[in-house]
């Protein structure tokens, strides 16, 4: 049983990076003339969407036992809005703000976490609470958007971390490839969540609860803690990951991050996690942002065609690959179900 | 056999780099590259040194620019007009090559954007920034590959103001300083007494640049001509909040006769309000009427003019195209330029009592509406 969903993941995972290459190579052949070909370029999917990696992952792992969480892009904007202020009007130093982030996005997995665990109510509408209740305090902290200009935190955002290779542009400037310190703990964030999600027990009765939560009671586990553990960490993780978006966008305002959680739900589903949970991992949701990014990338890259067409072609994407788990899902049963016969 | 792959496509991906090198910068670099006839990077190398000459050379005669324009969005008319000014400048045939990108009001695809547009190596970058912050990292990567950045619209607001290059956009004070005038000439050649004025402000959204500009204009002159300012509350730049103020300053004060509206849909709400009171609005102040100021002349505004209910309409110009291209003309001649440019906006009144006002020692000329200024207008 477990190897054969293993085996699932494995092949959706497969699917994915497969895919991901498929369509950033077409794009280093179509658009090598307009720099798509240059390594800055995929660097900067990296670049631009730290953020959103993390947030992902930790929708992914709420995802796996089953669960969801709409309430990150509203806790992204509260996380940047209250950074903003602390630092803008309040003096506050960049570390202090970085901690307060932090706390944020614990309170809210802590709270969400204890009310879909203990309380057992469903995990749409708490968040969708927390997704209103999130935005609308961002509104009280401030209506006005506020630039950031605290010189620790533009420090940390303009901190380039240059690579050992680079191009000339048609100007003659030599331009290092580089990347900044939020890719790294983007990076860092699923290799750790990956690892933890695979080797301890705490990450593999996450699948178990989110294969058939009854089982798991059966088996012995905790299913409440766990669960509840999960939404903790997603909730952390959150945090973490709106104050990334944070030293990308260096501002604060309400209007920030709207529909980032179904960006992330989006990337998560790409990846290979299933919405009924117990399939799906971190390395998956990582190359569905990286999908998401190249689409966008693409479509800026074309110049002619509208914006419109990410969401289109996310949109499809993501069609194809709920058939696709369907698909997998049905073939899988039947071999289950021709062996017991 | 994954290395071998990838080793494969980025050789593919070079050769093509090459030959489109060699397409666009002509003859020369073809026979040096046949006579080299050598490795990769000496060919690179020469393909970059008459890719230099050819700029040179190229200043006068006209290259193919490329302009990565990242706009907000198309939530209005006035917006998509916008668009469609810098599209139909910057079009192949005015030989550029524009890259656009629509951000979809997020900030996020903004900031994007111009990192793609970095790596396509565009040779300038257009912002109409969805916010006024958070540009600091974005615009320092511009500057660090030498791409020169051209505001439009909206201001940023960057620790260093040499991120960018040059601002276009609107003077909003100057349209309320205009408008004020307007009102000061209209009255003098009426023969009405400036005290005799009572004026309400129904202001855009309290913080907005053009709310800002648009009541410092109103109010300077206000002290100047002795008028009566009776009140100035914000309608947010709404037809629904313009109404509401409207109704709540008509009961508060019977003897308005002059509503200043700081946009169209202001207008549009104050009007209803006014005729749902049983005023007539009109430029007929001696006779009872109520004039009706308003800011924008968009299609529908100047149509209000046309039917005598809004008296006088001040642009704000979309069309910053024809501006931008002048900037970047100039930097392409190696000229410097000023860091901000106001696009040029007309005054549009209901008839020519008054031809044309004075501002600061400029005199702007005033256009009265007919069916063909309004047929002419594309938003």
């Amino acid at each position: 049983m477990k190897s054969k969903k293993l085996s699932r993941s494995g092949l959706l995972l497969t699917i994915t990076v497969g895919l991901f290459l498929l369509m950033y190579i077409s794009g280093m052949l179509i658009f090598s003339d307009k720099g798509f070909a240059k390594p800055q370029m995929f660097l900067n999917l990296f670049i631009s969407n730290a953020g959103l990696i993390v947030i992902s992952c930790g929708l992914t792992l709420v995802m796996i036992t089953g669960g969801i969480d709409i309430s990150v892009g509203s806790v992204t904007a509260l996380v940047c809005t209250v950074s903003a202020f602390m630092m803008e009007n309040m003096g506050l130093s960049a570390v202090t703000a970085l901690i307060a982030s932090l706390i944020i996005g614990l309170l809210f997995g802590l709270v969400q976490g204890y009310l879909v665990s203990y309380l057992e109510i469903q995990p749409f509408i708490i968040t969708l609470a927390g997704m209103f209740f999130a935005r609308g305090m961002t509104a009280v902290v401030s209506t006005e958007m506020i630039s950031i200009k605290n010189e620790l935190f533009l420090k940390w955002a303009k901190a380039k971390i240059v690579l050992p290779f680079g191009y000339t542009n048609n100007k003659g400037v030599y331009i290092e490839s580089y990347i900044y310190p939020t890719v790294i703990v983007a990076l860092l964030t699923v290799v750790l969540v990956a690892l933890m999600l695979k080797y301890t027990r705490f990450g593999r009765s996450l699948y178990a609860i989110g294969g058939n939560a009854q089982s798991a009671v059966m088996m012995g586990l905790n299913v409440r803690r766990d669960k509840f553990r999960a939404y903790v960490l997603d909730g952390f993780l959150t945090g973490l990951g709106g104050f990334l978006f944070c030293l990308n966008s260096c501002a604060g305002f309400v209007e920030q991050a709207k529909g980032l959680e179904m960006d992330a739900i989006s990337a998560a589903v790409i990846g290979g996690t299933l919405l009924t949970g117990g399939v799906g991992g971190v390395v998956g949701t990582l190359f569905g942002v990286l999908i998401k990014g190249t689409i966008a990338s693409l479509i800026t890259t074309q110049g002619t065609l509208s914006s419109w067409w990410v969401r289109i072609a996310l949109s499809a994407l993501l069609c194809f690959f709920i058939v696709l788990q369907a698909v997998i899902g049905s073939v899988s049963a039947k071999k289950h179900g021709a062996r017991l016969a | 056999m994954k290395k071998k792959m990838i080793s494969t496509f980025l050789a593919f991906s070079m050769v093509t780099a090459l030959l489109a090198g060699c397409g666009s910068s002509g003859s020369a670099t073809t026979a040096t590259t046949a006579a080299n006839g050598a490795s990769t990077t000496a060919a690179q190398a020469d393909t970059t040194a008459a890719g230099a000459e050819s700029t040179k050379a190229d200043s006068d005669s006209g290259k193919t620019l490329t302009i990565g324009f990242s706009q907000v969005g198309a939530e209005s008319d006035w917006r998509t007009a916008n668009t469609e000014s810098m599209k139909s400048t910057f079009s192949a045939e005015n030989g550029y090559n524009l890259i656009f990108d629509d951000a979809q009001q997020k900030q996020e695809n903004q900031i994007t954007a111009i990192r793609n547009f970095i790596q396509q190596e565009v040779d300038y970058i257009v912002l109409a920034p969805v916010t006024e912050t958070g540009w600091d990292t974005v615009l320092q990567e511009a500057k660090d590959a030498g791409i020169p950045v051209i505001i439009v619209d909206r201001m940023v607001n960057v620790s260093d103001d040499s991120l960018y290059t040059a601002w276009v956009g609107s003077d909003f004070e100057l349209e309320g300083q205009k408008a004020a005038e307007w009102l000061n000439s209209f009255a003098t050649a009426k023969g009405i007494d400036p005290s005799s004025l009572n004026i309400v402000d129904i202001q855009g959204t309290i913080g907005a640049s053009a709310q800002i500009g648009r009541t410092k204009g109103l109010q300077d002159a206000v002290d100047k001509y002795g008028w009566n300012l009776l009140e100035a509350t914000t309608g947010e730049f709404t037809q629904a909040k313009g109404q509401e103020v409207m109704e709540s300053m008509l009961k508060s004060y019977d003897n308005i006769n002059v509503v200043y509206c700081e946009n169209d849909n202001e207008a549009f709400g104050a009007i209803d309000a006014l005729e749902a009171a049983g005023k007539t609005v009109g430029s007929d102040i001696a006779n009872g009427q109520v004039m009706v100021m308003s800011f924008d002349s968009t299609k529908a505004g100047l149509t209000d003019v046309l039917s005598q209910k809004i008296t006088l309409n001040t642009e704000c110009n979309p069309l910053h195209g024809p501006r931008v291209e002048d900037i970047i003309k100039a930097l392409e001649a190696g000229q410097t330029v000023d860091k901000k440019k106001y696009v040029d906006e007309s005054i549009f009144a209901v008839d020519d009592t008054v031809k044309s006002v004075t501002v600061d020692g400029n005199s702007y000329d005033v256009t009265v509406v007919t069916q063909d200024v309004i047929d002419q207008r594309a938003y």
